[in-house]
């Protein structure tokens, strides 16, 4: 019997089948999970070519977690395939390039990052809270928010905002059953990581400092932790942040 | 299986076409897609995941940013066929 025998689960986050989110639904579903993705605006194209190369093809819904409207509909369009929801994964983050620049990022750049990348597991939670009556799991990808990192600037600001809103989800959750946790990967070389200018410093980083080594072309290692998290598994587990990094975050220098 | 130049060509423009909406006609090998074609990113992704669709083939992302010209990715894919 598969870990997510029988679960129901929503995936957003599925881009190329490079992406972390891509390796979750491969997995779930071999584990024995029914799997709905979502994409948005003209990326809608591209995942549903993707979600054909899953073992099994899987429904794409829209959903831009900035559009009310899409988060207010989004259960209701979820009927229409699955009876109710066991587990959600967040693979959702977007800075604008001018994030990328401390010193120099605006505040509307800074704004649209918190409200893409951090605000976003909040709405997507309310927004699927309908469909877990009897309890569920909310799994998210960060990038560890504790440290100052070359290049990533707003955008780390914004992942700190991602894990806070995390721990208040587990808070206010918590009595609902809806376990809330995050995985926080090492650099991992997808489409949305390509698009971070000076990505290749993160990866110097993991060469040299985690001691079990780190691939940064294996998705695989960070999905598995999202399977294991959404499973029946980690039953008293919520509000915490997973490490799937090789081990970098918990080494000096 | 093997297809020939002429076909790659031919179904790279379907592709180009109903993506941007650009005339077959003028998917030509020696245009570039940024320069000529004005195709940007996002549409070179759903152009090359539609390719690897229809040509049986993989283009790994770090190739992608070698296909400067439509011709570059004919001799990808036909290569790729084998």
């Amino acid at each position: 019997m598969g870990l997510l025998e029988g679960k129901k689960l929503l995936i957003t986050g599925v881009l190329m089948d490079s992406s972390i989110a891509f390796h979750v639904a491969k997995l779930a579903q071999e584990e024995g999970a029914q799997v709905v993705l979502t994409s948005f605006g003209r990326t809608m194209k591209i995942t549903s070519t993707i979600a054909k190369r899953l073992p099994q093809p899987a429904p794409v819904i829209e959903l831009d977690v900035t559009d009310a409207e899409h988060l207010a509909t989004l259960a209701d369009r979820l009927k229409e395939h699955l009876d109710g929801l066991d587990g959600v994964l967040h693979s959702i983050g977007f800075a604008p390039p001018g994030a990328f620049n401390f010193m120099e990022g605006s505040w509307e750049d800074v704004a649209t990052a918190v409200q893409v990348s951090a605000y976003s597991l909040k709405a997507l939670a309310a927004a699927t809270l309908p469909l877990m009556p009897d309890g569920g799991a909310l799994v998210g990808l960060t990038f560890d928010a504790k440290f100052a990192w070359p290049v990533y600037d707003w955008m780390g600001v914004a992942k700190a905002a991602f894990e806070s809103t995390n721990r208040y989800l587990a808070r206010d959750l918590g009595p609902q059953q809806i376990r809330c946790n995050l995985v926080a990967a090492g650099p991992i070389r997808t489409t949305a990581a390509k698009s971070i200018p000076g990505f290749e410093a993160f990866e110097q980083v993991w060469d040299e400092r985690a001691p079990l080594g780190w691939d940064v072309r294996d998705p695989e290692p960070a999905a598995r932790a999202c399977v294991a998290l959404m499973s029946d598994w980690f039953p008293a587990t919520t509000g915490e942040i997973l490490h799937v990094d090789g081990g970098v975050h918990a080494m000096g220098q | 299986m093997a297809q020939s130049d002429t076909e790659i060509l031919a179904g790279l423009a379907e592709i180009v076409n109903e993506e941007t909406g650009l005339d077959p006609a003028e998917v030509q090998p020696e245009k570039s897609f940024t320069d000529d074609l004005d195709i940007d990113s996002l549409s070179m992704m759903t152009i090359v995941v539609n390719a690897e669709e229809k040509f049986g083939v993989r283009i790994p992302d770090d190739e992608v940013k070698n296909l400067n010209t439509v011709g570059d990715a004919v001799t990808y894919i036909k290569n790729a066929q084998g």
